[in-house]
């Protein structure tokens, strides 16, 4: 049974109430309430959640309404997954645009978030590629955006939270691919520089590209990992296969799974896995990119007390100091993450006025919740955040403070006026609620 | 058989249509029969776009049944000839009100059963003279014995798995397959204010069962199977005892 809970399970929560409209022109959405889509779960935090208020579960809303084969352009009710769609395109050849690294989340999730995936340096955000949507206010008007129709609503839905109302529908573009077979190649790196270095080179090269860092070594071997590139292998014959089954994580793992020792011993591992400096190797796109889908809940490897994921982006002016000097205070408080992603964004401007990634470079990591300890640590690399300029992702966030959102954000006063009066969610309420840090 | 050509009653029912989804891979074609255009269309397109050949839809009343000859008649021009009937409509009673109003028991007689085996009948003659064919039933658990809280649904339900059996042998001769769908509790629309436990399955693997029950010529199923044992248990308890039990 569905439980409403956020991807990081932190914070805990109980829906009020749940409408799960299955007719795309039925819905109604009756007041007095307050409204928060909700998708398939996977935003970490609490921008998916809304504790007083009504939770529009979307994932009966999943038809398709047109597909063009010769072009690729695929209209879809807003609950469809990416997993369906390319349950239903991959075998004739057709990948999403852009992809996060789980296929488990609605489209509708992907434009309320604006999401990236490997390929930000050649196709931006998910909203780049999306031309049309409907969005259905609490008034019960319908109103189609897109670039040239009401193009403020359609620029503050791009990355909006969910806040602007509820997608129905939307329309987006598909990418033509060769083979579901990626061409993959892994450099291991010592430093941060040499990952930037390994960075600006791929980019023209490969159409995806990101790192693994290990974050839980100090001294020398802090800023270690391994940088993954790859491309669609050019194939005549590509034999597209669709594999989907997943391994559940059979329980919810004791709070002791996963401590600052195992995570050391995993991230040496995981590092010395690969024996050359270069490894080439070909994948299915499934483990490519989408590694953890394979188990089905690994949320509950963190056990009970839920996990924060934290992701930032801080520009590359900054560089490879600031980024250091991060990763030098996550492998101090001995918080180490068991996974540490690491990429670079490229300048392809966003289409929504509250996307969350720029140039520069990101870094995303997970800790399992600690309390204060935790917080207190993130409050500390949000400070070197603002400092230089940078922003942390709303999608995986359960704690930013209102400051940090602000300066993180600083569109949100336009953004706010374009907000569904009745829509609300808690990170919402969270972040434009005064609080002294 | 291949199955090339498909006919489905209640299209718009979540069951339905995810079932229809796994043949419209295979470029099957299909006529939708529902009450409501708009959700047929939506239906429609849905299916169109996941690689179904050719997709049409028929407006049907199940509380008025006298219509299966023209939806038949329609169906078969509109497709050519048919391979898979496929009945899937039907209405979840709310049995304290049909306590106190027998004339609504009564239309949910006629929706969830008469209608059925009307359409059945119609579309029975044309396979029966082909000598092939599959016609496929959406009944229930609830119709393998009579409990106070769901008597009027199950009973309908009932009458229709012993009506499917009596086809199925009649059938049987012209190398036609009957398929009786028994599914338990299943998350869609029809059960949306019943609260959920977890027996609660979701349609797209009740759908998965239908699919495969019917590529393989099957009889009876239940879904997911584990209702077969439970109704089994539930059969056996001796009726003095049942008749106590608040069911």
């Amino acid at each position: 049974m569905k439980t409403y809970q956020s991807w990081g399970r932190y914070p805990k929560f109980i829906p009020h109430k749940v409408i799960r409209p299955n007719w795309r022109d039925e819905i109604t959405l009756p007041l007095p309430a307050e409204y928060l889509c909700y998708g398939l779960g996977r935003s970490y935090g609490d921008s998916c959640l809304n504790s007083t208020g009504t939770l529009i579960d979307t994932t009966e809303l999943s038809k398709i309404i047109r597909f063009n084969p010769e072009t690729g352009l695929l209209c879809c009710e807003a609950g469809l997954s990416i997993a369906e769609i390319l349950k239903e395109y991959m075998p004739h050849g057709w990948f999403v645009p852009v992809t996060p690294g789980t296929k488990f989340i609605t489209i509708g999730g992907a434009i309320a978030n604006d999401i990236h995936g490997k390929n930000h340096h050649r196709a931006g955000n998910f909203g780049n590629h999306v031309s049309r949507f409907e969005l259905l206010r609490s008034t019960g008007e319908r109103f189609i955006c897109s670039r040239s129709e009401n193009p403020d609503l359609f620029s503050a839905t791009i990355g909006g939270l969910g806040l602007t109302g509820m997608i129905t529908w939307a329309e987006f573009q598909m990418k033509k691919i060769s083979s579901p077979i990626i061409e993959c190649e892994n450099i291991k790196f010592g430093t941060i520089d040499e990952f930037l270095a390994l960075s600006a080179v791929s980019d023209a090269r490969f159409e995806y590209s990101v790192a693994w860092v290990d974050c839980a070594s100090s001294g020398r071997k802090l800023g270690r990992g391994i940088f993954m590139q790859g491309n669609h292998k050019s194939s005549d014959n590509p034999s597209f296969k669709w594999q989907g089954n997943q391994i559940p994580f059979p329980f919810e793992a004791p709070d002791m799974m996963l401590t600052s020792l195992t995570v050391k011993a995993f991230n040496l591992l995981y590092y010395n896995k690969q024996v050359s400096k270069i490894q080439h190797t070909d994948v299915d796109f499934d483990p490519f990119f989408y590694p953890l889908d394979k188990i089905h809940n690994w949320n509950k490897m963190y056990g009970k007390r839920g996990f924060l994921q934290y992701q930032m982006v801080i520009p590359f002016e900054s560089g490879s100091k600031v980024l250091f000097e991060i990763l030098r205070k996550i492998a101090d408080a001995r918080e180490g993450s068991f996974l540490a992603v690491l990429k670079t964004f490229g300048n392809i401007q966003a289409a929504g006025m509250m996307s969350f990634p720029r140039p520069g470079i990101t870094l995303a990591l997970d800790f399992g919740f600690n309390g204060e300890r935790t917080l207190k640590l993130l409050e500390n690399l949000d400070a070197i955040v603002r400092e230089c300029g940078g922003a942390v992702y709303p999608a995986k966030d359960a704690r930013m403070s209102n400051e940090s959102f602000k300066r993180y954000f600083p569109r949100y006063e336009e953004f706010s006026k374009y907000i569904d009066p009745n829509f609300s969610s808690d990170f919402w309420k969270r972040v434009t609620t005064s609080q002294k840090i | 058989m291949n199955i090339n050509k498909i006919v489905i009653i209640g299209a718009t029912s979540s069951i339905a249509h995810q079932t229809a989804l796994l043949f419209a891979r295979e470029g099957v074609s299909f006529v939708l029969a529902g009450r409501n255009q708009n959700r047929l269309d939506a239906c429609a397109k849905d299916l169109q776009a996941r690689g179904a050949k050719n997709v049409s839809t028929l407006i049907m009343d199940a509380a008025n049944p006298s219509d299966g000859k023209l939806l038949f008649e329609q169906s078969l021009m509109t497709l050519g000839e048919i391979d898979l009937l496929y009945i899937a409509h039907g209405s979840l009673t709310d049995q304290a009100r049909a306590n106190k109003d027998t004339g609504y028991a009564l239309e949910e007689f006629m929706v969830n059963f008469n209608s059925a085996v009307g359409y059945a009948m119609t579309f029975a003659e044309y396979f029966e003279k082909r000598q092939m064919g599959n016609i496929a039933v959406l009944s229930s658990v609830a119709g393998d014995r009579g409990r106070g809280s769901n008597y009027i649904y199950g009973a309908a339900k009932g009458g229709l798995s012993i009506f499917l059996q009596g086809l199925r042998n009649r059938l049987a001769k012209s190398g036609v397959n009957v398929l009786t769908i028994k599914p338990g509790f299943v998350d869609t629309p029809m059960t949306a204010d019943v609260p959920k436990n977890p027996l609660f399955a979701k349609p797209e693997v009740i759908a998965k069962g239908i699919y495969s029950a019917i590529k393989n010529g099957k009889d009876v199923i239940y879904l997911p199977w584990f209702w077969r044992w439970i109704m089994l248990i539930v059969r056996m308890v001796p009726e003095r005892i049942f008749k106590k039990m608040s069911l």
